[in-house]
C-alpha cells in the first residue's frame, strides 16, 4: 500500500513525453532567437539599452578576459616549449601560440568566460522579471519584452565578444612573448614578427567568425532560460545554472563544427 | 445630513444608458498542465461598473485578469474587450488595445531597475512621440492622484508595500484607460493602507467612471466599496446614506472550483442561499 502511494506520487514521464518536451524547448528557443533578430529591423530600436548592456558585458568582463588571455598564452608557450625543445625547434613557439590563440583558444575561452558571467546574468535578471510578473507588466504596458530585453542583449553580446576576443588574442600573444623571452631567451622582436607572419587570412577569419556565433549563442541561451523560468526564486536559480551549462556546452560543440566547416570551405592546410 | 451624493446620480444615468459591456467572457476554459482552472465561465462587465472577483487562492482570479489582457490565451471560449475578440488577435494588435486597459499586478510588478518616475512614465516613454515636459507633467499629475509626488526619484525597493501598490496604480492610470484590472490590490497591507487603496479604487470608479475588475480574497473590501461613494467636495470616500445600497456601480463575481457560482450586486449577495457564499459573507 505504502509503496503504491509512493509510486503514484512520483511523476513518471514517458520517453515520448520527454522527447516532446525537448523538441518543444528547441522550437521555443529557435523562435525566440528568430524574433530577437527580426526585431533588429523594427522600430523602436532600444539604443540606450544596447549601450547599457554593452557596457555591462564589455567593461564588466574586460579584466577577466584579459587575465584569461594572458595566462592562457603564457601556459601555451610553456607547454609548447617543452615539446618543441625535444625537436630542437624552439623558435616555432611564437607561431604555435599565435595560431592556437587566434583560431581556437582566444574565441573559446573568451566565450566561456562571458558565458559564465553574462549568460547567467541574463538568465537571472530576466528570470526574476518573469517570476515577479515584470515581463507581464511590460507586455501589459504595450512593450514587446523580446524587443526591449532580448534584442539589445544579443547585439551587445555579439559586438562586445568580438572585441573582447581580439583583446584576448593579443593578450595571449603578449603572455606567450613575456614567458618565451624570460624563460627561453627568445628574441622579443623575432617572436612578434614570426607570430604575426604565420597568420593567414583563414586563421583570422575563423577566429573572428567564432565570437560572432558564440555571442549570439550566449545571449540567446541566457535570455531563453530567463524567459522560461518558472517556480519562484528557486526556478530563477535553476534557470541561471542551466543557462551557463547549456551555453558553455553549445559554445564548445559549435566551435568544433565551425572549425571543421571552415576548414572544408578554405581547404585544409 | 449627508451632502447630496452627486457622483451617484451621474453614475446612475450613465450605467443605465450604457449598452455594450466592456469585457465579456463567453464559455472560457483554461487549464495549466492538465489541471482545469477555469471551466467554461461566462460573465460580462458593463461600462462604468466595478466588479469584485472573489475566490480562494488558486481559484483562477489572476488568470481571469491575464486572459482579459491577452497575456494568456484561453484553451476554449471567446473574450471580448471593448468589442474586440482578443482571442483572435496577435500580440502586436493587442499592444494597441492594451493602451485602453490598465493593470495593477498582485505584487505591483514595478520594474526594479527603474525609478518611480521612469516606472510611471514607462508607457508614455515607450510611445516615443510625447515631449519630456508633457511626460513630466502627467507623471506628477498621476502621482499626486495617489499622493506620492515626493517619491519621484526613489526606486521600488525603497518603498513600502502600500506605496508600491499606489505607484503601480499610477502607472496603470497614466494613459487614462477605459478599463482597470486590479489583482488583489489590498493583499498583505495593513488595514489603514488597505483603506487608502480601496478609496483610490472608489475614486477611480466614481470620479473617472472607469470600468474595472478587482480581484480580491477579502470580501469586506468589496463590501466597503459597495457601501461607499467618493465625495469630490471633501476628496474623501463617504458612506452611502442608509437604504442607498446598490446605488453605486458595484457587483460581485464568486469563483469556486473553476465555475462562477455567483454574479450579481451586493443585495443579491446578501440574500444568497448558497451555503458556501453564506459562510464567507457572515
Ligand atoms: N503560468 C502558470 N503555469 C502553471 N500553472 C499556473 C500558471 N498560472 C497559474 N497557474 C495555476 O493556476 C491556478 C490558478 O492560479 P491563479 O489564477 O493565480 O489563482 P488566484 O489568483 O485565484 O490565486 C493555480 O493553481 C496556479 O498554480
Ligand atoms: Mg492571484
Amino acid at each position: 500500500m505504502a509503496a503504491g502511494d509512493l509510486l503514484s506520487n512520483i511523476e513518471l514521464i514517458s520517453p515520448s513525453q520527454f522527447a516532446k518536451e525537448k523538441i518543444q524547448a528547441v522550437q521555443d528557443y529557435a523562435l525566440l532567437s528568430a524574433r530577437a533578430v527580426a526585431n533588429l529591423f523594427r522600430r523602436p530600436l532600444y539604443v540606450a539599452d544596447m549601450i547599457q548592456q554593452a557596457d555591462l558585458i564589455g567593461v564588466g568582463s574586460l579584466s577577466i578576459v584579459l587575465l584569461t588571455g594572458f595566462f592562457t598564452g603564457a601556459a601555451l608557450a610553456l607547454n609548447s616549449a617543452n615539446t618543441l625543445q625535444r625537436f630542437g625547434s624552439l623558435t616555432l613557439i611564437a607561431q604555435l601560440v599565435s595560431v592556437s590563440m587566434v583560431r581556437e583558444l582566444g574565441p573559446v575561452l573568451t566565450a566561456l568566460m562571458v558565458a559564465g558571467r553574462n549568460a547567467s546574468g541574463m538568465a537571472s535578471e530576466i528570470g526574476s522579471m518573469i517570476v515577479t510578473e515584470q515581463i507581464d507588466a511590460m507586455r501589459a504596458l504595450g512593450t514587446d519584452p523580446v524587443k526591449k530585453l532580448v534584442t539589445p542583449r544579443v547585439i551587445a553580446t555579439v559586438f562586445m565578444l568580438f572585441f573582447l576576443t581580439i583583446l584576448a588574442d593579443l593578450l595571449g600573444l603578449f603572455g606567450g612573448a613575456v614567458l618565451s623571452t624570460l624563460s627561453f631567451g627568445i628574441d622579443w622582436h623575432q617572436y612578434w614578427s614570426s607570430g604575426w607572419q604565420i597568420l593567414v587570412y583563414q586563421d583570422v577569419f575563423t577566429g573572428l567568425v567564432k565570437p560572432v556565433l558564440f555571442g549570439f549563442i550566449i545571449s540567446t541561451v541566457g535570455c531563453y532560460y530567463g524567459m522560461s523560468a518558472h517556480g519562484g526564486t528557486q526556478g530563477v536559480g535553476r534557470a541561471t545554472t542551466q543557462a551557463v551549462v547549456a551555453s558553455s556546452l553549445l559554445v564548445v560543440v559549435v566551435d568544433t563544427v565551425v572549425t571543421r566547416l571552415l576548414m572544408t570551405v578554405f581547404g585544409t592546410r | 445630513m449627508a451632502a447630496p451624493p452627486n457622483a451617484i446620480e451621474e453614475r446612475l444615468e450613465s450605467t443605465t444608458s450604457s449598452a455594450a459591456p466592456v469585457v465579456r467572457f463567453e464559455n472560457v476554459s483554461m487549464g495549466f498542465e492538465d489541471k482545469t482552472v477555469l471551466d467554461e465561465i461566462s460573465f460580462h462587465l458593463p461600462r462604468g461598473e466595478t466588479k469584485a472577483v472573489f475566490g480562494v487562492a488558486g481559484s483562477g482570479k489572476s488568470t481571469i485578469l491575464k486572459l482579459a489582457l491577452g497575456l494568456l490565451k484561453p484553451d476554449a471560449g471567446s473574450i471580448y474587450v471593448l468589442g474586440n475578440d482578443i482571442t483572435q488577435m496577435r500580440e502586436e494588435e493587442l499592444f494597441e488595445l492594451r493602451r485602453k486597459v490598465g493593470i495593477v499586478f498582485q505584487e505591483s510588478a514595478l520594474f526594479d531597475s527603474l525609478s518611480v518616475r521612469e516606472n510611471v512614465a514607462f508607457r508614455l516613454m515607450e510611445e516615443g512621440n510625447i515631449s519630456d515636459e508633457e511626460i513630466e507633467r502627467r507623471v506628477r499629475e498621476v502621482l499626486s492622484f495617489v499622493e506620492l509626488e515626493h517619491t519621484l526619484d526613489k526606486f521600488p525597493a525603497e518603498l513600502s508595500g502600500g506605496m508600491r501598490r499606489r505607484v503601480a496604480i499610477a502607472r496603470a492610470i497614466i494613459t487614462e484607460p477605459e478599463i482597470l484590472l486590479y489583482d488583489s490590490p489590498t493583499a498583505g497591507l495593513d488595514p489603514v493602507t488597505s483603506t487608502t487603496i480601496v478609496e483610490l479604487i472608489v475614486k477611480q470608479r466614481d470620479v473617472y467612471k472607469t470600468s474595472s475588475l478587482m480581484v480580491t480574497h477579502r470580501l469586506q473590501d468589496a463590501f466597503v466599496m459597495a457601501s461607499h461613494y467618493f465625495d469630490r467636495q471633501t476628496n474623501r470616500m463617504r458612506r452611502l446614506p442608509p437604504g442607498a445600497r446598490g446605488e453605486v456601480p458595484m457587483s460581485f463575481l464568486i469563483l469556486r472550483d473553476g465555475k462562477v457560482i455567483f454574479d450579481g450586486d451586493a443585495q443579491d449577495l446578501a440574500h444568497s442561499k448558497d451555503e458556501y457564499i453564506r459562510e464567507y459573507i457572515s
